[in-house]
């Protein structure tokens, strides 16, 4: 034990860390976002049904989701789901509802500005910088791509 | 039939994720900016285009979907208005969805409170 080099200690560590289960994880990811998914199929077909058109259903959709994502994190219901179901509770946009509410709830004692609207976008501010940003980028790719026509 | 093509292609992509999650040190928040960013790599090189296609809220609900719609309206928007549109479209298109995380996701925060974790 005294003896180890270095790179001894390490592959010890490693062998000591338990392992994920990994096919249990994975199984569980992929009933819950399986699941999720079906959901927003239902509601996508229920927009249809009212005659909006692609971009519509694919907005009301998402809107309608993430009402239910937040909904669900206030009242501590998609905390179970999430323990449950991992990456399937985060991938699909109900995770980055629940990535909002359950950061700004955690703060609220901080007051209303700094607390609760500053703490939304722990999670979500990235994702809005990458996000927003990307499209940008790609839409100007886009221009410089196809401006040599 | 829909529904469980919907099913299957979008716990697919969670059980990808769950692996990504499991074998690295990433966190949640990484998974949700990276499936972000490879959704709209994905759409710009139009390959997202025929799984939403095929998969349709399978592929929509992820933020893989999210993704895919912001670089999709970002070249929209190029096409249609120039470097306004590039600057405008991504946004534009995701405007639905962002707005409803922004309202739903204060009013939520605001009237309730964490449960104690046991």
């Amino acid at each position: 034990m005294d003896n180890m080099t270095n790179k001894e200690y390490q592959e010890y560590v490693k062998k000591k860390i338990p392992k994920p289960p990994y096919l249990k994880n994975a199984i569980r990811a992929f009933l819950i976002g399986g699941l999720i998914c079906l959901i927003g199929q239902i509601i996508r077909n229920i927009l249809f049904s009212f005659g909006l058109d692609e971009n519509q259903v694919v907005a009301g959709t998402a809107i309608i989701l993430v009402f239910i994502g937040s909904l669900l994190t206030g009242i501590g219901v998609y905390d179970k789901i999430g323990k449950f179901g991992g990456a399937g509770a985060v991938i699909p946009i109900t995770g980055f509802a629940n990535s909002i509410v359950s950061t700004a709830m955690e703060h609220k004692r901080e007051g209303y500005i700094f607390g609760v609207a500053a703490n939304m976008f722990t999670i979500a501010g990235p994702v809005l910088v990458y996000g927003i940003g990307g499209s940008i980028v790609v839409g100007l790719l886009y221009i410089i791509l196809t401006s040599g026509r | 039939m829909d529904y469980l093509i919907a099913f299957l292609v979008g716990g697919l992509i969670c059980v990808i994720g769950q692996i990504i999650l499991d074998a690295t040190k990433l966190t949640p928040a990484h998974i949700i900016v990276t499936f972000l960013m490879i959704g709209i790599i994905l759409g710009a090189i139009g390959v997202y285009e025929p799984v939403v296609k095929f998969a349709e809220a399978g592929a929509t609900v992820p933020i893989l979907g999210f993704g895919y719609s912001l670089s999709k309206g970002a070249i929209e928007g190029a096409k249609a208005k120039g470097v306004l549109g590039a600057f405008t479209g991504g946004l534009e298109k995701t405007a639905g969805a962002i707005a409803a995380v922004i309202l739903f996701g204060y009013i939520m925060s605001v009237v309730s409170y964490p449960r104690s974790k046991k």
